[in-house]
């Protein structure tokens, strides 16, 4: 009997042009949290891939127990219980919650010589398996009707009526707010307690100090080394992934904030539920960090300005002047731009080239005789845009889809550079993007600043908000509740404005 | 880096990636060789006449299917347009006048009159699909079968001949002695209108904002392109351009009748597919569209010379969409 219950040996998968994995070992002890971190690009949702049957492993050997074993797809990975939590989540919103969790392996009975499902089992079953993640909810319940992080747990009930033995967790905090995290470490600590194996995949350090008892970092698609957690700190861990010494997580701002730019008076949705009789101004050259927990309607807030929702009242004015938006193109031909929260879903033309993403919001600039485009200006801008956002990619002709979340996200602000807006609103510009990578967004940030562009910028990561912002609005359930000055503001004074509930 | 490649290799590259193409292609050489008087001006006249007005229907089909929709009102709007285009076109002292009182027209009026009828059914295809959001395969079904019925209306399910000389000896035009190389007049027209949609494609704010629609149709709304004006303008667009082709057809075949155009959308959908363009959205260039019709008329003739029962042609073709997209799709898992 092994010390582990499952080791991955000497893996090495490559894809044309690069080498995901060299050579790299992961060895998990039941019981235990085990923490995998890396920039993005390091290989770590390849192992895991490669862990539960996505991707064959082109060298390598896997053992469960000591014994090798051969896993060919999730269902293989399934069966010898194995069990991953994607980063994007795959339910069916319009199937029941048990139907969720037993999909692929419904319990079936007799009926005559016909199999049909046994709802009846379904259902009970599925109620004792929420229970386990202590989930008070109707297993017969819709899906859809539930929150992201409500969905996760289901996510997480699905690996233990498999009764897994290996649960992989990727990224499983990114869109969960602090009460959140917490129920799901409960469920990781009972999952613990029962001799499962938790790997854990996460770029937010206080979480991986917290919960893990070890530690594996990679780079580049090599292994680094494992370490116990307990001898860890953020800044070795910082270190040792970046393989360099990151001295400030934050650059220094010169911009200074000037008159009021930007204002937004009385916005109200036509959803009851969502934002309320908002209002704020943003000044020239100001940073103004937008914070709240998930659900506070942040992202829908904004995206009402912008012009993506219906509101019933609400007014926008840019340098006093009364603008109407009905729709995205409304602002943006009036000098407002953003940068969207889902860059899957609403910013990246995946299947089109890096330059046709940077400059399909600033056609117009290039027009000559009203309707021919000069392309060999276009690609002077994108050639330019690219050096100036510092984006890593083969060439301007490459797919937007081929580069790395970071690199996408460059040629996302690089659109918006491209159109130079006067207002530019940032939604998560740093969601789920290496250490590296987020520095330099950071400095872009600061650099449009100093140009007297105003910002707006919504962040989940405190952290962030705290050090980059001039000031802090902090929202609650679709209400503004408050506004903080940015070099007053800690993780403490912004929470309580964060959980003004109204009673 | 890429440019240094020479011919062979970029031969080997496109092969990769368009390997029905290639496959047709050999075949067709196959065949030629093997057959006596497959490779004659003939036969290249008559490819070419066939493919003119398949392009130009394709080319208006490039459009919705790059945004990732599609048309199947394509083939029945082309027939409606020839019933019109021949009630219009009746000469004045042709006895079989389905309407008797009206006197000879111009036939460039006509087809401006066939082509604004063309408009208005693809502006109304474009505002069901961009404003009511009805899924474009939905929608053109439906009005596929509205068309037909326009058509029958029209011509009271009677057969449409006697037309004018000018408009027959127009569309049967060409430049080139009778039984050698020649250019037909629909083959310039159709050439004119792939450099049309070529510059429209690549060198128009309107083609960049179709390839971002195909691309992420949210992504390109909140990065302040006008998706519904856009994808309006490309139902339209192809409505005119099934006007076109319907107004040149009913002069090719001499006769028109509502049963003209059945099927049409399935060849130019499969021309588009088998040139390259992706039903996964945002891939597709004219020259993959001409490529791809080209590839398939090529077929058709191979088919006819080697005998084949014409209604296997049916089955074959069939098979030939499946696969190519199939490929297509293939092709875009493997990038996963």
């Amino acid at each position: 009997m092994s010390e582990f219950v499952l080791e991955m040996k000497d893996v090495y998968k490559a894809f044309p042009g690069v080498i995901a994995l060299n050579h790299v070992k992961l060895q998990l002890k039941p019981g235990t949290v085990h923490a995998l971190m890396g920039e993005n690009g390091a290989g770590k949702s390849t192992l895991m891939k490669c862990m539960f049957g996505i991707y064959t492993m082109d060298e390598g050997e896997i053992f469960i127990d000591g014994e090798k074993v051969e896993i060919h797809n999730p269902m293989d990975a399934l069966n010898k219980g194995i069990a991953m939590v994607h980063q994007e989540l795959q339910p069916i919103p319009a199937r029941t919650i048990g139907e969720n969790i037993y999909l692929g392996r419904y319990p079936l009975k007799n009926y005559g010589p016909i199999k049909v499902v046994d709802h009846d089992k379904l259902y009970s079953d599925a109620a004792a398996v929420l229970k386990e993640v202590r989930m008070d909810f109707d297993p017969k319940m819709k899906l859809g009707e539930l929150s992201i992080s409500q969905m996760q747990s289901v996510e997480i009930a699905k690996a233990v009526s498999a009764n897994c033995r290996v649960l992989i967790l990727d990224e499983p905090t990114s869109s969960l707010t602090q009460n959140e995290v917490e129920a799901l470490f409960t469920i990781v600590n009972d999952l613990k307690q029962r001799g499962v194996a938790i790997v854990y995949i996460s770029h937010k350090m206080d979480e991986i100090l917290r919960i893990s008892d070890e530690v594996t970092i990679m780079r580049d698609g090599q292994y680094i080394g494992t370490w116990d957690a307990k001898q860890l700190t953020t800044d070795f861990i910082i270190t040792k992934m970046v393989g360099r010494e990151l001295t400030n997580l934050y650059p220094p701002r010169e911009n200074v904030p000037g008159d009021v730019e930007f204002e937004v008076e009385d916005f109200t949705s036509i959803n009851p539920k969502s934002f309320r009789h908002c209002s704020f101004n943003v000044r020239k050259g100001e940073i103004l960090g937008v914070a709240g927990l998930v659900g506070a309607q942040r992202t829908e807030l904004m995206e009402g300005i912008f012009g993506i929702r219906s509101k019933v009242s609400g007014t926008v004015r840019l340098r006093g002047q009364e603008m109407k938006i009905n729709q995205p193109k409304d602002a943006i031909d009036n000098g407002v731009a953003m940068l969207t929260e889902d860059r899957r879903g609403s910013g990246i033309l995946g299947v089109l080239s890096v330059a046709d993403n940077i400059s399909i919001a600033s056609l117009n600039q290039y027009l000559e005789h009203g309707f021919l485009l000069n392309n060999k200006k276009i690609e002077e801008l994108v050639q330019e845009n690219i050096r100036q956002m510092n984006t890593k990619t083969p060439s301007s002709k490459t797919p937007i889809a081929s580069l790395s979340g970071g690199n996408q996200q460059k040629v996302l602000i690089g659109r918006w550079l491209a159109n130079n807006p006067d207002v530019l609103i940032l939604d998560e510009p740093t969601r789920g993007i290496d250490v590296g990578a987020k520095y330099e967004i950071y400095c872009i940030i600061a650099d449009l600043a100093k140009q007297g562009k105003s910002i707006i910028m919504i962040s989940s990561e405190m952290a962030e908000l705290i050090g980059m912002s001039d000031r802090i609005m902090v929202m609650c359930d679709g209400r503004i509740t408050g506004f903080i000055d940015g070099k007053d503001a800690t993780q403490e004074n912004i929470m309580e404005l964060a959980t003004q509930f109204e009673s | 880096m890429k440019e240094n490649k020479n011919f062979g290799a970029k031969l080997l590259d496109y092969g990769k990636s368009n390997p029905i193409v290639i496959l047709l292609v050999i075949v067709s050489i196959i065949v030629g060789l093997t057959t006596k008087n497959f490779f004659s001006w003939n036969t290249f006249n008559n490819l070419v006449s066939n493919t003119a007005v398949r392009f130009i229907i394709a080319l208006g089909v490039s459009g919705c299917l790059i945004t990732k929709g599609t048309d199947l009102s394509a083939g029945r709007q082309v027939g409606l347009a020839a019933c019109l285009a021949g009630i219009l076109c009746q000469r004045g002292d042709y006895s079989g006048k389905l309407l008797p009182n009206m006197p000879e027209m111009n036939i460039w009026i006509v087809l401006l009159i066939v082509v604004a009828v063309g408009a208005v059914i693809g502006m109304v295809n474009g505002l069901i699909i961009s404003r009511l959001k009805v899924p474009p395969f939905i929608t053109t079904l439906g009005t596929q079968t509205i068309v037909y019925g326009l058509a029958l209306i029209s011509t009271n399910a009677q057969p449409v001949g006697g037309f004018q000389s000018a408009y027959t000896s127009f569309v049967a035009g060409k430049i080139g002695s009778t039984n050698g190389f020649q250019i037909p007049y629909l083959m310039i027209i159709a050439l004119l209108f792939g450099i049309f949609f070529w510059v429209l494609y690549n060198q128009m704010r309107h083609g960049k904002y179709m390839y971002a629609i195909g691309g992420n149709e949210v992504a390109a709304e909140v990065s302040g392109v006008n998706t519904k004006k856009t994808i309006t303008m490309i139902y339209m667009t192809a409505g005119i351009m099934y006007a076109v082709a319907g107004w040149l057809l009913a002069a090719k075949s001499g006769g028109s009748s509502s049963a003209m155009g059945q099927g049409y959308e399935l060849e130019a959908i499969a021309g588009c597919t088998i040139g390259g363009i992706s039903t996964t959205g945002g891939i597709g260039t004219v020259g993959g569209v001409l490529v791809g019709v080209l590839v398939f008329e090529l077929l058709k003739i191979v088919l006819q010379f080697l005998g084949v029962n014409p209604y296997y042609n049916f089955i074959v073709q069939g098979i030939v969409i499946i696969t190519a997209v199939a490929l297509d799709i293939r092709k875009n898992l493997q990038k996963k």
